[in-house]
């Protein structure tokens, strides 16, 4: 027997803002490897879904487990946990105030412990893997959207994080630049990261998605493998959707 | 008539009428008598004139105080600001009662407190005498509303900055050390210069409490040398210490604002 620990369980998850309850019951599972995508109207819940996976939002009930780890558990070293998965963000939210190499040795050297000179070695490793080596030395304001995003892939990467949360990566980005974002993942993914992508990229979770998940009013619709669900989707609420957006 | 035309006109109107009341005050003014009140000889030139002491004394002492003001106000207000964001109750309620109270009261008042009052009432005298205990009634009051400017510049800064920190396994202390205040202070530079610059002026309240004859900063001495001195009994010191006043501040509020076009222009 050689049961495989999922890097995310998610069992039975709530998450109400006020009286306003926008994750009703959610079973949710990545394993080691995997690339599962997350679909859904706005306000169906997958990016609180996705941000309840490393507790920045604080789960109601129910039960989040990362590699086996239940981080709503108070004993769980939160930090360290999160150190483990990295996190981009529609809004790429790089610190303005720093180079882009001092974005990526930053959390290297607080969080990881790192010497300067491994840090930027890493860090230097990282902005190549995603096309930027020669941007190093700029302070973000004076990249484009979709270098920005790149530099915070390369960010997340330079923790050497176990997954990969992306919270609607391109969606902030002109359109001609969405093509170098979905490049880097797609390489991502092909080296075996293990991703979780709420995303509006049909083409980029047919691809390369292992898995889809649709979300509709805070639970999952529908879920398949991705060739399957879009073109073939059983349930009502995700013909519509899909009708909607391909 | 085009309606350029006339703005021209209106605005020859406006400089015309100015140039005709500063004229009019001008050949109005009794320059003899101003000239011997605000501007005295025995004042303002010669060996013993007012300036050496103004300016070795006087100026130097009031950029130390307000130096010292500064510093221990935006430390003691960092510390505020961050009491009263902290998730613990009793924190914020003490941080916002302290904000409330002194930014309620005059200065000048607390000052005479901390110089007058303390020694008698607790028995204890600070480091520095009466101006120090003038400085920490500065410091006191400084920080209340340096706190709030801090706060403000704080809360300023994007939620998504904590959350990238946070997500990257970075703690509370670093994500507010790291991240998020070096970005409050970018800021909050413009309201911090202006509260620099009010805190220079704000030194002159130490005249009220005295001081060493070495401790005096521009306004003390400027009052001395209304009694002493080649200009007594008129108020030549005094426009002398205003020129020094603006000698330290203008100069200072043009290059924080040069710093802040050369730092936008980096970052932004």
């Amino acid at each position: 027997m050689n049961a495989v620990v999922p890097a995310i369980a998610v069992r039975g998850l709530h998450k109400s803002f006020g009286h306003n309850e926008v994750l009703k019951g959610i079973d949710f599972f990545v394993d080691p490897g995997q690339v599962v995508c997350v679909i859904g109207p706005s306000g169906s819940g997958k990016s609180t879904l996705l941000r309840c996976v490393n507790r920045l939002e604080e789960p109601t009930s129910g039960e989040v487990l990362v590699e086996g780890i239940d981080i709503t558990d108070p004993e769980t070293d939160l930090d360290e946990v999160r150190s483990r998965i990295g996190m981009v963000f529609q809004q790429f939210n790089l610190f303005p105030h720093l180079s882009v190499l001092k974005n990526l040795t930053l959390a290297q050297r607080t969080v990881r412990g790192r010497g300067k000179e491994e840090a930027i070695e890493v860090a230097r490793r990282n902005l190549e893997r995603v096309g930027l080596a020669e941007k190093e030395a700029a302070y973000p304001a004076h990249l484009s959207g979709g270098q920005q995003q790149r530099v915070a892939i390369a960010r997340a990467l330079s923790m050497d994080p176990d997954m990969m949360l992306f919270d609607e990566p391109t969606s902030a980005l002109d359109p001609e630049l969405v093509g170098d974002v979905l490049g880097v993942m797609k390489d991502l993914a092909a080296e075996g990261m293990t991703m979780m992508v709420v995303t509006h990229e049909m083409g980029f979770a047919r691809e390369v998605g292992d898995k889809l998940v649709f979300m509709d009013g805070g639970v999952v619709v529908e879920e398949g493998l991705p060739g399957e669900v879009l073109s073939n989707p059983q349930h009502e609420r995700t013909q519509a959707f899909l009708s909607k957006v391909l | 008539m085009k309606r350029t035309t006339r703005r021209r006109l209106v605005v020859w109107g406006v400089n015309l009428a100015v140039v005709a009341v500063v004229l009019g005050f001008l050949l109005a003014a009794d320059w003899k008598t101003i000239h011997a009140n605000f501007w005295a000889p025995g004042g303002v030139s010669g060996p013993d004139s007012n300036w050496g002491d103004l300016i070795t004394i006087g100026a130097v002492n009031t950029v130390k105080y307000t130096a010292i003001a500064f510093a221990g106000g935006l430390a003691f207000a960092l510390v505020l600001s961050l009491m009263r964001l902290s998730p613990i109750a009793t924190l914020r309620w003490i941080a916002t009662a302290y904000v409330e109270f002194f930014r309620g009261l005059p200065a000048l008042i607390v000052i005479i407190f901390m110089g007058f009052g303390l020694p008698i009432a607790i028995q204890w005298t600070p480091p520095g005498g009466v101006v120090g205990a003038g400085l920490i009634a500065l410091i006191m009051v400084a920080a209340a509303y340096m706190s709030e400017t801090l706060r403000a510049g704080i809360q300023a800064v994007p939620k998504g900055q904590t959350e990238a920190a946070r997500s990257l396994g970075m703690g509370g202390t670093s994500t507010t050390f790291r991240v998020v205040l070096p970005q409050a202070f970018r800021i909050v530079i413009p309201p911090l210069t202006n509260e620099f610059v009010l805190l220079i002026k704000d030194t002159a309240l130490l005249s009220v409490i005295g001081s060493t004859f070495d401790g005096r900063e521009l306004t003390t001495i400027a009052r001395d040398f209304q009694t002493t001195g080649g200009s007594a009994q008129t108020v030549t010191s005094l426009v002398q210490a205003a020129l020094l006043y603006l000698v330290i501040t203008i100069p200072l509020t043009q290059l924080v604002a040069w710093q802040e076009r050369r730092q936008r222009k980096a970052t932004r």
